[in-house]
């Protein structure tokens, strides 16, 4: 048997990384588990409270609203994103001056931050002065997102579509500069129709940045915050209160970091579920 | 260094040992037969060791909390369900 060289030097290099995900990440987590099996009112001191806390999350009506929020909204969204963003990825010129155009164009709402986002959004959408809120209700529609859940939600998801897309756009188009010309060429030989070209040439061979775009748009989704949180504040009533909003209410708003702490870990595992499931799934056909 | 902000208490710091042990035993394994010895088990997924392992976590996690949402503390039942999936999934997925 041949004994293959190792370079155990190489590890050296990964150590700042290691490091760093100590202290962003595995350092909090550890804080989160301990927190979530105790009570405190402050000054480091903490009362032990077994598994309490779970059991009171699990039976919550009030975690179980917000979580089926959480998905609908988060399962909205990527329906319209991903084929809306794939279409247009489609449409967009492959060569020309018009390439650079429409990649800045694309690229601009992504570079705005998410409060900015909610801020504009909040004001556009305002139904007595905002662009979008007094041209929908001249248009005879009853709309305002302050009031009603419907326009709320109605608000929430075309913002979002509005931001998010873009990504979903970049991302296929990526994926699409990356097919060779001899594909087209070869199926222009057999004569194929577009339709069959997008189905059995452009979709295979986005697939796997589909699966990327796919995974950052049910994680960024699944934790949206800042966004809905200035628009609507997760009014009207709780109407559009998702689980990071509901998560900072108890734990900043309530000080209930021991709840907050086992609502955090329950909220982790479904994400760490969802992704790990997506994953394996796709990455099963990609095997076959 | 104060770290009392972090709330340690003896029954997490155990369940992080039972992780670190977790997967210095694997670098262990791995080390006396290299490859992770990655199958095709029951559910058809390419799986290694290491994917085992995780599966069996996760798959923990969520026991545990099933049991702890239909029967409530203590957590005994949920633990021997959790040692059994464990052992399942090590030798058949």
């Amino acid at each position: 048997m041949t004994q293959k060289t190792t370079h155990q030097k190489a590890w050296l290099l990964v150590t700042p990384v290691v490091v760093l995900v100590a202290f962003n990440a595995l350092i909090p987590l550890m804080t989160v588990v301990n927190y979530s099996f105790q009570e405190t009112f402050g000054n480091n001191i903490f009362f032990w409270e077994g598994t309490h806390w779970f059991e009171e999350v699990l039976h919550s009506d009030r975690f179980a609203a917000s979580l089926v929020r959480q998905i609908v909204f988060t399962t909205i969204i990527l329906l319209i994103e991903i084929p809306f963003g794939v279409a247009i990825a489609l449409s967009m010129p492959r060569k020309g001056p018009w390439v650079s155009v429409c990649l800045v164009m694309m690229a601009l709402p992504l570079l705005i931050p998410w409060n900015v986002v909610g801020a504009m959004w909040n004001i556009f959408a305002l139904p007595d002065i905002g662009l979008l809120g007094k041209t929908l209700n001249s248009l005879g529609f009853d709309y305002d997102y302050t009031q009603q859940p419907f326009s709320a939600w109605f608000t929430v998801i075309l913002m979002d579509v509005w931001h998010w897309t873009s990504l979903v756009v970049l991302l296929s188009y990526a994926g699409l500069s990356s097919i060779p010309e001899a594909y087209y060429q070869a199926a222009k030989i057999d004569g194929a129709s577009p339709w069959a070209i997008i189905r059995y040439i452009e979709l295979p061979k986005m697939k796997r940045v589909l699966i990327i775009a796919f995974l950052l748009r049910f994680m960024d989704s699944f934790m949206i915050y800042t966004e809905p949180f200035v628009l609507t504040g997760g009014g009207p009533g709780n109407a559009t209160t998702f689980l990071s909003i509901d998560l900072v209410k108890v734990a900043l708003g309530q000080f209930d970091l021991g709840p907050a702490a086992a609502m955090s870990l329950i909220y982790f595992l479904i994400i760490l579920l969802t992704c790990w499931l997506f994953y394996t799934l796709t990455m099963k056909d990609e095997a076959q | 260094m104060d770290l009392s902000w972090m709330a340690w208490t003896w029954p997490t710091a155990a369940f992080f040992i039972f992780i670190l042990l977790a997967l210095t035993t694997m670098m262990i394994w791995e080390r006396f037969s290299p490859g992770g010895n990655p199958r095709k088990g029951i559910l058809r997924l390419d799986t290694t060791r290491g994917d085992r392992l995780f599966i069996t976590l996760l798959g923990s996690a969520y026991i545990h909390l099933a049991w702890l949402g239909i029967f409530g503390a203590p957590l005994w039942g949920g633990l021997v369900i959790s040692i059994l999936f464990g052992i399942a999934v090590f030798r058949w997925v």
